[in-house]
């Protein structure tokens, strides 16, 4: 079990008929900072909410940390990876910093003490130190996305999953937050159209188009390809 | 910033905006409850009461004029609910005006009642205004949680708090939206595009609830909620609820 991710013939299907993934199988080493990058509508947000089963396949199966991703273990693996979404009005939902980075821990069934150490750590690990009482429609853009990271890391978990990091984010914000998850040590998937960003976070990159997987390999050597960037309109 | 409306003056620093909330809504409660309670005959004690908040309103440094200013806002509600009374209750005539060959009488007891629930409505804004601009809204939602609210309700409205803001920012894009391409138009045709913004708004919140759901889930959500909440009650808070709370229950219980 030196996998963090292990996808098996993974398919799903929206609602409406519409396929969103196909048959995607791949697996994803501990340690690794994987990319994963492809037009709108591809399927990539799809395959992070499959990533802690919150949504659920019917063909194919999800492993985490060689744990199957089913009912009775989705505590479990919530605790395990932490998923930020990409805009971060949609993770902060509580009335202070502090309700929010401490909603995880919580639900883990910490202790207060617990909690709150938690919190700490998780607020000095994104800078953020001094931020408990604040709300946060009383902050940035860029302040609300570290603070997003901070309620996924007080859960303490392996694999570190980032929809989206840089999206509305100007220059400098930008590569301060790149920094930030430089800096932190576990499992990272990170989607994004910033072929600029992925080439400086990641050392494997996965296209995904339509719903499958259309290259994989090392970053260096897929962003290289002009052509294969053009088909699945990452260039132009 | 929409946020200033609501959270201008909950950080100044005053014995108010020092106390616990619970204490807060606690004395403000005990506060409504006489001042709706006393018979407005009592005119000295409606005076004493206006007195008290006064005072209250002085500790809290909250300047006169924005509490003068917000207590406005309920004017029309009450005025509405409180100006018939004017025209049905009563036998007494006090006088009376003539409307386009009508003749409209004004009762002594309706102009009593009517008096009195302006007089009440108006003190018990004054306290609530008190209590939400010297309270931060998180701490608001915690007394109110650990005074028996239930845990569903106390997160409505937090949720409520949090994306007031956001709804508001998200109103503000559309009608930005609007008018840049809006050149004139019909009275009729701007009715239609309010409604097609009201209609985008609802089903952006709602797609916005699934999103902020599937938030919660991945951070380990069961249904069941949870609270880690830290409140302490300091002497401050036993004087001053001791204090307030006597001052209001030797005006409402004195014999007039």
């Amino acid at each position: 079990m030196d996998h963090a991710v292990e996808l098996t013939d993974l398919s799903f299907r929206y609602p409406d008929g519409q396929w969103a993934l196909q048959g995607i199988t791949l697996s994803i080493p501990i340690g690794q900072t994987v990319a994963l990058i492809g037009p709108n509508g591809a399927g990539k947000s799809t395959l992070l909410l499959h990533l802690n089963g919150i949504l659920e396949s019917r063909n194919g199966a999800v492993k985490i940390l060689g744990v199957p991703v089913e009912k009775k273990n989705l505590k479990w693996v919530r605790s395990k990876v932490g998923l930020v979404f990409q805009n971060p009005d949609d993770q902060l939902f509580s009335p202070t910093v502090f309700d929010d980075v401490a909603f995880g821990p919580i639900n883990m069934g910490c202790s207060t003490e617990e909690t709150e150490a938690r919190v700490k750590r998780a607020l000095g690990a994104v800078g953020m130190n001094g931020y408990e009482k604040r709300s946060p429609h009383h902050l940035s853009i860029g302040e609300k996305k570290r603070i997003a990271i901070a309620t996924v890391l007080a859960m303490d978990p392996e694999i570190l999953v980032v929809d989206e990091p840089t999206s509305n984010l100007d220059p400098r914000a930008k590569w301060a937050f790149i920094e930030l998850i430089r800096s932190l040590p576990m499992t990272r998937i990170i989607t994004s159209h910033d072929l600029e960003v992925i080439g400086t976070l990641c050392e494997r990159c996965i296209i995904l188009d339509q719903g499958r997987i259309a290259a994989d390999g090392p970053t260096a050597r897929i962003l290289a390809d002009r052509a294969l960037l053009r088909e699945h309109g990452l260039a132009i | 910033m929409p946020h200033d409306f609501l959270d201008r003056y909950v950080t100044l620093d005053s014995l108010i905006h020092r106390l616990d909330p619970r204490t807060k809504l606690i004395t403000t409660f005990a506060f409504l409850l006489a001042v709706s309670l006393t018979p407005f005959e009592h005119a000295l004690a409606f005076a004493l009461y206006g007195g008290l908040i006064l005072a209250v309103i002085f500790l809290s440094r909250l300047p006169l004029l924005f509490v003068i200013k917000r207590s406005l806002v309920i004017v029309p509600f009450v005025l509405l609910i409180a100006v018939f009374n004017l025209f049905f209750k009563g036998d007494e005539v006090m006088g009376g005006f003539d409307l386009g060959g009508w003749h409209i009488s004004i009762f002594r007891e309706g102009f009593e009642i009517f008096l009195s629930i302006m007089v009440k409505a108006f003190l018990s804004i004054l306290g609530l205004i008190v209590l939400s601009a010297t309270t931060p809204l998180p701490d608001l939602l915690i007394g109110l949680e650990r005074l028996g609210l239930p845990r569903v309700m106390v997160m409505i409205l937090s949720f409520m708090y949090r994306y007031l803001f956001v709804l508001v920012e998200e109103v503000g894009r559309l009608r930005q939206a609007r008018d840049s391409r809006n050149f004139g138009g019909g009275r009729r045709h701007q009715l239609r595009s309010i409604g097609n913004m009201i209609g985008t708004l609802f089903i952006r919140s709602y797609e916005r609830a699934e999103r902020v759901y599937a938030a919660m889930l991945a951070r380990g959500f069961e249904g069941r909620v949870k609270a880690s909440s830290r409140l302490r009650l300091r002497p401050a808070d036993v004087h001053f609820g001791a204090i307030f709370s006597s001052a209001v229950i030797a005006i409402a219980l004195y014999p007039y």
